[in-house]
Protein backbone atom coordinates (compact mmCIF):
# COMPACT_ATOMS: atom_id res chain seq x y z
CA UNK A 1 0.00 0.00 0.00
CA UNK A 2 2.84 2.45 0.83
CA UNK A 3 3.46 4.98 -1.82
CA UNK A 4 6.79 6.25 -2.92
CA UNK A 5 7.82 9.47 -1.18
CA UNK A 6 7.08 12.53 -3.27
CA UNK A 7 9.48 15.40 -3.32
CA UNK A 8 8.16 18.75 -2.08
CA UNK A 9 8.68 21.26 -4.86
CA UNK A 10 10.92 24.17 -3.83
CA UNK A 11 9.25 27.53 -3.36
CA UNK A 12 10.20 30.02 -5.98
CA UNK A 13 12.02 32.77 -4.12
CA UNK A 14 13.15 34.89 -6.98
CA UNK A 15 10.66 37.64 -6.13
CA UNK A 16 11.68 38.02 -2.46
CA UNK A 17 14.42 40.34 -3.52
CA UNK A 18 11.95 42.56 -5.33
CA UNK A 19 9.62 42.64 -2.36
CA UNK A 20 12.37 43.66 0.01
CA UNK A 21 13.55 46.25 -2.49
CA UNK A 22 10.11 47.82 -2.42
CA UNK A 23 10.17 47.89 1.38
CA UNK A 24 13.62 49.43 1.34
CA UNK A 25 12.57 52.17 -1.04
CA UNK A 26 9.46 52.85 1.02
CA UNK A 27 11.59 53.42 4.10
CA UNK A 28 14.06 55.56 2.22
CA UNK A 29 11.26 57.84 1.12
CA UNK A 30 9.30 58.12 4.35
CA UNK A 31 12.13 58.64 6.81
CA UNK A 32 14.51 61.46 7.45
CA UNK A 33 18.06 61.16 8.64
CA UNK A 34 18.74 64.79 9.49
CA UNK A 35 19.79 65.47 13.05
CA UNK A 36 18.11 68.26 14.92
CA UNK A 37 20.45 70.77 16.47
CA UNK A 38 19.75 73.88 18.47
CA UNK A 39 20.45 76.17 21.37
CA UNK A 40 18.84 74.81 24.54
CA UNK A 41 17.29 77.30 26.96
CA UNK A 42 14.98 77.17 29.91
CA UNK A 43 12.13 79.63 30.17
CA UNK A 44 11.34 81.07 33.61
CA UNK A 45 8.26 79.93 35.47
CA UNK A 46 5.07 81.74 34.68
CA UNK A 47 4.40 84.08 37.54
CA UNK A 48 2.02 87.00 37.09
CA UNK A 49 3.59 88.85 40.03
CA UNK A 50 7.13 88.63 38.69
CA UNK A 51 7.25 92.26 37.58
CA UNK A 52 7.47 93.62 41.11
CA UNK A 53 10.41 91.48 42.16
CA UNK A 54 12.79 93.09 39.69
CA UNK A 55 12.76 96.32 41.66
CA UNK A 56 14.68 94.78 44.53
CA UNK A 57 17.86 94.12 42.52
CA UNK A 58 20.77 96.42 43.32
CA UNK A 59 22.02 98.54 40.49
CA UNK A 60 25.52 97.10 40.42
CA UNK A 61 24.15 93.57 40.07
CA UNK A 62 22.15 94.12 36.93
CA UNK A 63 23.12 94.37 33.30
CA UNK A 64 20.50 95.24 30.73
CA UNK A 65 20.84 94.18 27.14
CA UNK A 66 18.34 95.91 24.92
CA UNK A 67 17.80 95.01 21.30
CA UNK A 68 15.70 97.73 19.75
CA UNK A 69 13.60 97.76 16.60
CA UNK A 70 16.58 98.86 14.50
CA UNK A 71 18.37 95.73 15.72
CA UNK A 72 20.90 97.77 17.64
CA UNK A 73 22.24 96.29 20.84
CA UNK A 74 22.39 98.60 23.82
CA UNK A 75 24.20 97.44 26.95
CA UNK A 76 24.01 99.07 30.33
CA UNK A 77 25.80 98.02 33.48
CA UNK A 78 27.90 99.75 36.14
CA UNK A 79 30.75 100.35 33.70
CA UNK A 80 29.28 100.49 30.24
CA UNK A 81 26.35 102.40 28.88
CA UNK A 82 26.40 102.40 25.10
CA UNK A 83 25.54 100.74 21.80
CA UNK A 84 27.74 97.77 21.05
CA UNK A 85 28.40 95.27 18.30
CA UNK A 86 27.41 91.62 18.80
CA UNK A 87 31.06 90.60 18.72
CA UNK A 88 31.79 92.70 21.83
CA UNK A 89 28.94 91.27 23.84
CA UNK A 90 30.65 88.08 24.97
CA UNK A 91 33.60 89.80 26.62
CA UNK A 92 31.44 92.46 28.23
CA UNK A 93 29.16 89.76 29.61
CA UNK A 94 32.11 87.72 30.88
CA UNK A 95 33.57 90.69 32.70
CA UNK A 96 30.19 91.50 34.18
CA UNK A 97 29.42 87.96 35.33
CA UNK A 98 32.82 87.13 36.79
CA UNK A 99 33.92 90.61 37.93
CA UNK A 100 37.53 89.37 38.15
CA UNK A 101 38.94 92.58 39.67
CA UNK A 102 36.15 93.00 42.21
CA UNK A 103 35.14 96.27 40.65
CA UNK A 104 32.73 98.25 42.80
CA UNK A 105 30.46 98.95 39.89
CA UNK A 106 30.10 95.31 38.88
CA UNK A 107 28.29 92.50 40.74
CA UNK A 108 29.34 91.88 44.32
CA UNK A 109 31.20 88.69 45.30
CA UNK A 110 29.47 86.68 47.93
CA UNK A 111 30.12 83.31 49.54
CA UNK A 112 27.91 80.71 47.97
CA UNK A 113 27.56 77.20 49.28
CA UNK A 114 27.48 74.39 46.78
CA UNK A 115 26.30 70.99 47.89
CA UNK A 116 29.02 68.30 48.12
CA UNK A 117 31.71 70.80 47.24
CA UNK A 118 32.00 73.68 49.65
CA UNK A 119 31.76 77.43 49.63
CA UNK A 120 32.95 79.50 46.72
CA UNK A 121 33.09 83.24 46.20
CA UNK A 122 30.99 84.17 43.22
CA UNK A 123 28.60 86.77 41.91
CA UNK A 124 25.46 84.90 42.88
CA UNK A 125 23.20 87.89 42.69
CA UNK A 126 23.98 89.09 39.19
CA UNK A 127 21.16 89.30 36.66
CA UNK A 128 21.28 89.83 32.94
CA UNK A 129 18.07 91.38 31.74
CA UNK A 130 17.40 90.87 28.06
CA UNK A 131 14.83 93.13 26.48
CA UNK A 132 13.56 93.06 22.95
CA UNK A 133 11.11 95.00 20.88
CA UNK A 134 8.22 93.31 19.09
CA UNK A 135 9.80 94.20 15.77
CA UNK A 136 13.32 93.07 16.64
CA UNK A 137 14.71 90.59 14.18
CA UNK A 138 14.84 87.03 15.49
CA UNK A 139 18.30 86.35 14.11
CA UNK A 140 19.80 89.24 16.08
CA UNK A 141 18.04 88.02 19.20
CA UNK A 142 19.37 84.54 18.60
CA UNK A 143 22.92 85.85 18.22
CA UNK A 144 22.62 87.74 21.50
CA UNK A 145 21.38 84.60 23.26
CA UNK A 146 24.20 82.63 21.67
CA UNK A 147 26.87 85.10 22.82
CA UNK A 148 25.51 85.20 26.37
CA UNK A 149 25.43 81.43 26.49
CA UNK A 150 28.98 81.37 25.19
CA UNK A 151 30.09 83.78 27.92
CA UNK A 152 28.74 81.42 30.57
CA UNK A 153 30.31 78.32 29.08
CA UNK A 154 33.70 79.98 28.70
CA UNK A 155 33.62 81.09 32.32
CA UNK A 156 32.71 77.59 33.44
CA UNK A 157 35.49 76.22 31.32
CA UNK A 158 38.04 78.61 32.84
CA UNK A 159 36.82 77.81 36.33
CA UNK A 160 37.07 74.08 35.62
CA UNK A 161 40.65 74.45 34.43
CA UNK A 162 41.65 76.40 37.53
CA UNK A 163 39.95 74.15 40.06
CA UNK A 164 39.91 70.70 38.50
CA UNK A 165 42.68 71.13 35.97
CA UNK A 166 40.44 69.86 33.22
CA UNK A 167 38.22 71.21 30.48
CA UNK A 168 34.55 71.61 31.40
CA UNK A 169 33.56 68.93 28.92
CA UNK A 170 36.04 66.49 30.49
CA UNK A 171 34.57 66.91 33.97
CA UNK A 172 32.49 64.16 35.49
CA UNK A 173 28.91 64.67 34.40
CA UNK A 174 27.33 63.64 37.67
CA UNK A 175 29.61 65.19 40.28
CA UNK A 176 31.85 67.89 38.81
CA UNK A 177 29.90 69.55 36.01
CA UNK A 178 27.00 70.58 38.28
CA UNK A 179 29.49 72.36 40.54
CA UNK A 180 30.92 74.38 37.67
CA UNK A 181 27.40 75.11 36.53
CA UNK A 182 26.42 76.29 39.99
CA UNK A 183 29.38 78.65 40.29
CA UNK A 184 28.36 80.40 37.09
CA UNK A 185 24.66 79.72 36.98
CA UNK A 186 22.93 81.25 34.01
CA UNK A 187 20.76 84.17 35.13
CA UNK A 188 19.20 85.66 32.07
CA UNK A 189 15.85 87.23 32.67
CA UNK A 190 13.66 88.21 29.79
CA UNK A 191 11.37 91.06 30.54
CA UNK A 192 7.83 91.14 29.24
CA UNK A 193 7.74 92.45 25.68
CA UNK A 194 7.13 96.12 25.21
CA UNK A 195 7.37 98.79 22.60
CA UNK A 196 9.46 101.87 23.00
CA UNK B 1 45.39 20.68 -31.37
CA UNK B 2 46.19 22.56 -28.25
CA UNK B 3 45.39 21.05 -24.96
CA UNK B 4 43.80 24.22 -23.65
CA UNK B 5 41.52 25.13 -26.46
CA UNK B 6 38.04 24.21 -25.63
CA UNK B 7 35.99 22.43 -28.02
CA UNK B 8 32.31 22.96 -28.09
CA UNK B 9 30.46 26.00 -26.74
CA UNK B 10 30.54 26.57 -23.01
CA UNK B 11 27.59 28.08 -21.23
CA UNK B 12 27.91 31.08 -18.99
CA UNK B 13 27.20 29.88 -15.43
CA UNK B 14 24.22 31.55 -13.89
CA UNK B 15 24.78 33.97 -11.00
CA UNK B 16 23.47 32.69 -7.73
CA UNK B 17 21.02 35.26 -6.45
CA UNK B 18 19.60 33.33 -3.53
CA UNK B 19 21.36 35.54 -0.97
CA UNK B 20 20.23 38.79 -2.56
CA UNK B 21 17.05 39.10 -0.46
CA UNK B 22 19.07 38.64 2.73
CA UNK B 23 21.42 41.34 1.62
CA UNK B 24 18.67 43.81 0.94
CA UNK B 25 16.91 42.94 4.15
CA UNK B 26 20.09 43.84 5.99
CA UNK B 27 20.19 47.24 4.32
CA UNK B 28 16.50 47.67 5.08
CA UNK B 29 16.98 46.94 8.76
CA UNK B 30 19.90 49.32 8.88
CA UNK B 31 17.71 52.09 7.55
CA UNK B 32 14.91 51.25 9.92
CA UNK B 33 17.29 51.58 12.85
CA UNK B 34 19.04 54.82 11.99
CA UNK B 35 16.15 56.87 10.68
CA UNK B 36 12.94 58.14 12.09
CA UNK B 37 9.62 58.74 10.44
CA UNK B 38 9.24 62.13 8.84
CA UNK B 39 7.04 64.10 11.21
CA UNK B 40 4.84 66.47 9.32
CA UNK B 41 4.75 68.37 6.11
CA UNK B 42 6.26 71.75 6.85
CA UNK B 43 4.14 74.44 5.29
CA UNK B 44 6.34 77.37 6.19
CA UNK B 45 9.69 78.42 4.83
CA UNK B 46 12.34 78.16 7.47
CA UNK B 47 15.98 79.00 7.38
CA UNK B 48 17.24 78.68 10.93
CA UNK B 49 20.02 80.89 12.28
CA UNK B 50 23.58 79.66 12.57
CA UNK B 51 25.52 79.15 15.77
CA UNK B 52 28.88 77.72 16.70
CA UNK B 53 29.95 76.30 20.03
CA UNK B 54 26.71 76.45 21.98
CA UNK B 55 24.67 74.35 19.58
CA UNK B 56 23.77 70.90 20.86
CA UNK B 57 22.29 67.83 19.28
CA UNK B 58 18.80 66.82 20.28
CA UNK B 59 19.26 63.33 21.58
CA UNK B 60 15.91 61.65 22.02
CA UNK B 61 13.50 62.39 19.26
CA UNK B 62 10.54 60.97 21.15
CA UNK B 63 10.86 63.76 23.71
CA UNK B 64 10.83 66.57 21.19
CA UNK B 65 7.83 68.43 19.80
CA UNK B 66 8.18 70.97 17.05
CA UNK B 67 6.74 74.41 16.60
CA UNK B 68 7.41 76.05 13.26
CA UNK B 69 7.31 79.79 12.70
CA UNK B 70 7.96 81.40 9.34
CA UNK B 71 6.35 82.80 6.22
CA UNK B 72 4.05 80.29 4.44
CA UNK B 73 5.73 78.48 1.57
CA UNK B 74 4.83 79.24 -2.04
CA UNK B 75 1.86 76.89 -2.43
CA UNK B 76 0.12 78.36 0.57
CA UNK B 77 0.85 81.99 -0.02
CA UNK B 78 -2.26 82.57 -2.09
CA UNK B 79 -4.44 81.59 0.83
CA UNK B 80 -2.44 82.59 3.87
CA UNK B 81 -0.37 85.52 2.65
CA UNK B 82 3.31 85.97 3.33
CA UNK B 83 3.26 87.24 6.91
CA UNK B 84 4.97 84.80 9.32
CA UNK B 85 2.71 82.13 10.75
CA UNK B 86 2.87 79.51 13.44
CA UNK B 87 2.50 75.90 12.37
CA UNK B 88 1.49 73.25 14.89
CA UNK B 89 1.26 69.71 13.57
CA UNK B 90 -0.25 70.14 10.10
CA UNK B 91 -2.13 73.38 10.55
CA UNK B 92 -1.49 77.08 10.87
CA UNK B 93 -2.44 78.36 14.29
CA UNK B 94 -2.65 81.40 16.49
CA UNK B 95 -0.45 81.75 19.59
CA UNK B 96 -3.29 80.84 21.94
CA UNK B 97 -3.51 77.38 20.35
CA UNK B 98 -0.04 76.58 21.67
CA UNK B 99 -1.28 75.65 25.11
CA UNK B 100 -3.71 73.10 23.74
CA UNK B 101 -0.95 71.73 21.50
CA UNK B 102 1.41 71.30 24.44
CA UNK B 103 -1.28 69.54 26.43
CA UNK B 104 -1.96 67.11 23.60
CA UNK B 105 1.73 66.43 23.06
CA UNK B 106 2.24 65.85 26.75
CA UNK B 107 -0.69 63.47 26.86
CA UNK B 108 0.78 61.38 24.04
CA UNK B 109 4.01 60.76 25.94
CA UNK B 110 4.86 58.16 28.55
CA UNK B 111 4.29 59.48 32.03
CA UNK B 112 7.91 59.22 33.07
CA UNK B 113 9.01 61.16 30.02
CA UNK B 114 6.66 64.08 30.52
CA UNK B 115 8.95 66.26 32.66
CA UNK B 116 11.67 65.82 30.05
CA UNK B 117 9.57 67.18 27.23
CA UNK B 118 11.40 69.59 24.96
CA UNK B 119 9.91 72.07 22.56
CA UNK B 120 11.98 72.68 19.48
CA UNK B 121 11.28 76.12 18.06
CA UNK B 122 12.08 76.14 14.39
CA UNK B 123 11.99 79.79 13.55
CA UNK B 124 12.97 81.55 10.37
CA UNK B 125 15.78 84.09 10.62
CA UNK B 126 13.68 86.90 9.24
CA UNK B 127 10.80 86.63 11.70
CA UNK B 128 10.18 89.47 14.12
CA UNK B 129 10.32 88.87 17.86
CA UNK B 130 6.67 89.74 18.52
CA UNK B 131 5.29 86.41 17.33
CA UNK B 132 8.17 84.54 18.99
CA UNK B 133 7.54 86.24 22.33
CA UNK B 134 3.83 85.41 22.13
CA UNK B 135 4.66 81.73 21.64
CA UNK B 136 7.20 81.80 24.46
CA UNK B 137 4.69 83.35 26.86
CA UNK B 138 2.19 80.62 25.98
CA UNK B 139 4.84 77.96 26.54
CA UNK B 140 5.57 79.41 29.96
CA UNK B 141 1.90 79.34 30.81
CA UNK B 142 1.70 75.75 29.59
CA UNK B 143 4.72 74.87 31.76
CA UNK B 144 6.70 73.64 28.78
CA UNK B 145 9.82 75.52 29.74
CA UNK B 146 12.51 73.39 28.17
CA UNK B 147 12.92 74.89 24.77
CA UNK B 148 15.48 74.66 22.03
CA UNK B 149 16.04 77.38 19.48
CA UNK B 150 16.62 75.25 16.45
CA UNK B 151 19.79 76.30 14.67
CA UNK B 152 22.44 75.07 12.34
CA UNK B 153 25.82 74.27 13.70
CA UNK B 154 28.90 75.66 12.06
CA UNK B 155 32.44 74.92 13.10
CA UNK B 156 34.30 77.89 14.49
CA UNK B 157 37.14 79.15 12.36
Amino acid sequence: MGRAKRKVPGLNQSSTADISFILLIFFLVTTSMDVDTGLPRRLPDWDPNAMEQELTIKERNIMTVQVNKYNEIFVKNGKINRLIDVSELKDIAKEFIANPNQDENLPIWEPYEIEDYGTVMTTVKHVISLQTDRTTNYEVYFKVQHELSKAYSELRDEWARQNFGKKYTDLDEKTEQPVARAVYASKISEAEPRTY
Amino acid sequence: MSKFRSNGKREMPELNTSSLPDLIFTVLFFFMMVTSMREVEVKVQIKTPVGTTEIEKLEKKSLVSHIYIGPPSKNYRAIFGSAPRIQLNEVFAEPDAVREFVRAERESMFEKDRPLMKMSLKIDKGVQMGIVTDVKQELRKAKAQNIVYSAEQKKEN
